[in-house]
């Protein structure tokens, strides 16, 4: 039986830029930031909301060869930056606050706060394009 | 590591600009938006851009936002008891005409019709019990002066 979510993960184009972005603007905290020269850099971002520790978000930067080909590469590149490759979705007890916060912060939004049958929620997006969601 | 300005972060792919075009019509669509404002949001040429946006999302730009723009009016055709006149100024259109005609292209009726296809808008808003009570009561006054 599965007991626990642990990491969710979102493509990101350019991890420094996604780093800051999700510390400087979103406000979580760094959680790990190891590179492996053994395994051509590869480098496990993570980060996380300071109230939810064992929920981790990775920032992953999409590989090339040998993991994806070329075209894929630059298929899902373009794919997130169209907007078309998911995101994250979070839980705040104030979103009209929090907009003016990050909004504040150059967080760009694709919705302000508006009333829905399941409650207020607001859209934004990350830097790379990735779809977020605030929900109270 | 060089500190980076999180403030001017440069992004690095380029259809990311037209996201950002793209998002503007969805939040923007009430004001009067043309393509060289969204092409400006995208950092590129009005010709340019009405290209790139068309292979990166399947549309051309103004075709997004005309779209949006009766999406949206038939959402509020469906949810509200607003006027077709005022629907169409709501949504960032100045002509109804030209209103009516484009909502027929894409909706196969006119807005009339299609606000009488669906059920109406008091029965889908969760009107508080109070207020049916205070607004749903007979008027004794109409029905004293009709028995007289």
């Amino acid at each position: 039986m599965l007991t626990k979510l642990t990491n969710a993960h979102v493509w990101v184009h350019d991890q420094d830029e996604a780093l800051a972005f999700y510390t400087d603007k979103l406000g979580l905290e760094l959680r790990d930031d190891v590179t492996v020269p053994e395994m051509g850099n590869f480098r496990w971002l993570t980060v996380g909301l300071q109230g939810q520790p064992d929920v981790s978000i990775v920032l992953m930067a999409v590989p090339g060869p040998p993991v994806f080909d070329a075209e894929t590469k630059e298929t899902l590149e373009a794919l997130v930056a169209k907007g078309a490759a998911g995101g994250l979705f979070f839980a705040t007890d104030d979103v009209r606050a929090t907009f003016e916060e990050l909004r504040s912060r150059g967080v760009e939004f694709v919705q302000e706060p508006m009333e829905q049958p399941y409650g207020l929620d607001a859209g934004f997006r990350d830097a790379s394009g990735n779809h977020m969601r605030m929900m109270q | 590591m060089p500190a980076r300005d999180t403030e001017d972060v440069e992004v690095a792919h380029p259809a990311r600009h037209l996201l950002r075009a793209k998002d503007l019509v969805d939040v923007r669509y009430r004001e009067p938006l043309d393509v060289a404002t969204l092409a400006r949001a995208a950092r590129l040429s009005p010709a340019h851009f009405s290209r790139e946006f068309r292979r990166a999302f399947g549309e051309p730009p103004h075709r997004y936002l005309l779209h949006r723009r009766l999406e949206r009016a038939a959402s509020l055709l469906r949810t509200t008891d607003r006027s077709v006149a005022d629907i169409c100024l709501t949504v960032g259109l100045r002509s109804v005409g030209s209103f009516t005609t484009g909502f027929g292209r894409m909706y196969g009726m006119s807005p009339t019709a299609y606000r009488a296809a669906h059920p109406p808008a008091v029965n889908r808003a969760r009107i508080p019990t109070c207020v049916l009570l205070a607004w749903a009561r007979p008027q004794t006054a109409r029905l004293e002066k009709t028995a007289a």
